[in-house]
């Protein structure tokens, strides 16, 4: 399979045309504009469609507009762009209907920064928008992983009907990499007669379809959220994905990163091991569901004294790290939100003064 | 004999929840007639708004999505540009369209989308139990105007038939109402043509149906028609706004 070099954004939109998905609305946004740039020459290209709307407000209908008459669709934005949708994307979660969101990271809160971060994990994992909806949320650490996320991401989304998003720091989109687009990742769009609006005629039931979030019977409400919460409880079981660095042998501490900043731990751990001092990683790729059984696994390691989460944020992913090490072990963060990176050497320096 | 009058296959045959003297019903059925009449029913997708009408897909016999408040036209859009061999129509009420969706509803009408909206302006909020609306009158008392609407504080209703048609993309933009038998067949004919301009993938197309609320204007549905004939007419002027070239 023949590589490319990519910039990140680029590539993923590469990669959902060649999963399949023909449909693009968006509006831009530092640091993620480059998507749009790049779908506008290549989707006339493919018979796809693209779009700019007027709003991130709009564009969040938009993809709930083509995903509900059964059309593959996504879109891309960034943190403030995201907090625009998540209206929508609540919407869309109720309704049951598969969309995939790309939010390529910047700094927050408010107008933040243009630089990459990773504060929006949060958002992403628990408060994407009003009521019990969640959202399959994966993390690339490389342009190469944020390609084939992007192109699992739409059967995943069509598998359980939920939006599906790929929450990237802002370096996966900026930096650019050698790519491959396995075949094998490109997929055939499930059959949505049972409930899309895709029109009467076009279906052999001949009856129509509603996509609809309003249920004014408590127990019909209630009913639609049992199974929201089934399907969220079938990600937990199905579809949690991580990676162990360094964890075969024994391990004075645990650092638990994902994205970029896992990248940098990587590198901090190798400089550690050159000095004798044995650090394990664990990088979760789906953040929702949380790899809590993998870091479970891993912190029952009799060597391993600390867990240490390091984000580009203020300490968001610690809290479900905290919360899945169950006070077995001490848990601490160490992190950076403005847009400069953590370097190894100062995850070395933490690493050392909480537990090696 | 045979049968000379019958329900639309495009209307249901549930009891609507609609308040005695309101208007809804006669647009639901104008709507439903019209999908019949150019034989679309198969391939229409109806969106709901929020308001009174956010049930209209129990009414109504077609495929439908529901929006969030304001929201149908950037829906319509997403459905029509992935799906234009659709049959795309929003159904919204003023608050609705004329306040949080007057971004959407101008960028669709912008862009020239090829949908079709029927706009239902009764100059108050329904469902919320009738509140002020950009498009509620002079002096009109609303729970939230209770000493009537202060032009000076909120400024004059908005226009949006003629709002929208000041925009330089082709459109058919028009004004009706349906109080009166003379009015209703006019209306009739002008969503029949919006949604035939549709068909043809000409352009954008909207009519605005000026409409009553006699619940929340605290009248009796004959003191309704009365109202929206003198005064509410005398402002939202029916008409063509805009044809296509």
């Amino acid at each position: 399979m023949a590589k490319v070099l990519m910039k990140g954004n680029e590539a993923i939109g590469e990669a959902a045309i060649r999963a399949g998905c023909l449909n693009y609305f968006a509006y831009p946004i530092t640091p993620q504009s480059e998507v749009a740039e790049y779908l506008v020459r290549r989707m006339p290209e493919v018979g796809g469609v693209f779009l700019q709307g007027e709003s991130e407000v709009a564009v969040g209908y938009m993809i709930f507009g083509a995903a509900g008459a059964g059309e593959r669709v996504f879109t891309t934005s960034s943190s403030p762009g995201i907090s625009l949708m998540s209206e929508a994307i609540s919407y869309i979660a109720a309704a049951q209907c598969p969309a995939v969101f790309v939010n390529i990271m910047r700094g927050g809160p408010g107008l933040g920064g243009i630089l990459p971060s990773q504060a929006d994990y949060l958002q992403a994992t628990k408060g994407i928008g009003h009521g019990d909806c969640r959202l399959l949320v994966m993390a690339p650490a490389s342009v190469q992983e944020a390609v084939e996320m992007v192109m699992n991401a739409f059967p995943l989304a069509e598998k359980y009907r939920n939006p599906v998003m790929i929450l990237g720091d802002g370096l996966i989109g900026q930096m650019m990499e050698p790519v491959a687009f396995p075949d094998h990742l490109k997929s055939e769009p499930t059959n949505k007669d049972a409930w899309a609006t895709n029109g009467m005629d076009h279906r052999k039931s001949k009856s129509r379809n509603l996509v609809k979030s309003l249920f004014l019977d408590p127990v019909q409400l209630n009913d639609n959220n049992l199974q929201l919460k089934a399907k969220y409880e079938r990600m937990r079981a199905e579809t949690v994905m991580s990676e162990s660095y360094n964890t075969d042998g024994d391990y004075t501490g645990l650092i638990v990163s994902y994205g970029t900043m896992s990248r940098v731990c990587r590198t901090a751990i190798d400089m550690l091991k050159a000095e004798g001092i044995e650090v394990g990683m664990l990088r979760p790729q789906t953040l929702f569901p949380f790899p809590e059984k993998a870091l479970a696994d891993a912190v029952s390691k009799p060597s391993c004294t600390h867990v240490l989460s390091i984000e580009m944020s203020m300490g968001q992913m610690v809290e479900d790290v905290d919360r899945f090490v169950r006070g077995l072990l001490p848990v601490s963060w160490y992190g950076k939100c403005g847009g400069d990176i953590p370097t190894p050497e100062e995850v070395i320096d933490v690493v050392k003064e909480r537990f090696a | 004999m045979g049968k000379t009058f019958k329900k639309p296959e495009a209307l249901s045959d549930a009891h609507t929840h609609y308040c005695p003297g309101c208007t809804h019903g006669v647009i639901h059925r104008l709507v439903a007639e019209t999908i019949d009449e150019l034989g679309i029913r198969g391939r229409t997708v109806g969106i709901a708004p929020v308001g009174c009408a956010v049930l209209a897909y129990n009414y109504l016999n077609c495929d439908f999505q529901e929006a969030a408040h304001g929201r149908a036209p950037a829906m319509a859009t997403g459905i029509k540009r992935v799906r234009p061999d659709l049959m795309v129509f929003t159904y919204q009420g003023d608050g609705d369209l004329a306040s949080i969706g007057m971004g959407e509803i101008i960028h669709a009408a912008n862009r020239g989308e090829k949908f079709t909206t029927i706009f239902v302006n009764n100059a108050i909020y329904g469902m919320t139990g009738g509140q002020m609306a950009p498009t509620t009158m002079p002096g009109q008392r609303t729970s939230t105007s209770p000493l009537g609407r202060n032009v000076e504080e909120v400024g004059m209703p908005i226009k949006v038939a003629e709002l929208l048609a000041a925009l330089q993309t082709p459109a058919y933009i028009t004004r009706q109402t349906v109080i009166k038998p003379k009015y209703i067949n006019k209306a009739k004919k002008a969503i029949k043509q919006a949604f035939t301009y549709q068909l043809e993938n000409r352009c954008f197309s909207l009519v605005e149906v000026v409409s009553t609320c006699p619940t929340n204007w605290g009248m009796t549905p004959v003191e309704a028609v009365d109202w929206t004939e003198k005064t509410l007419l005398a402002y939202y002027q029916p008409g063509d706004y805009k044809i296509p070239a």
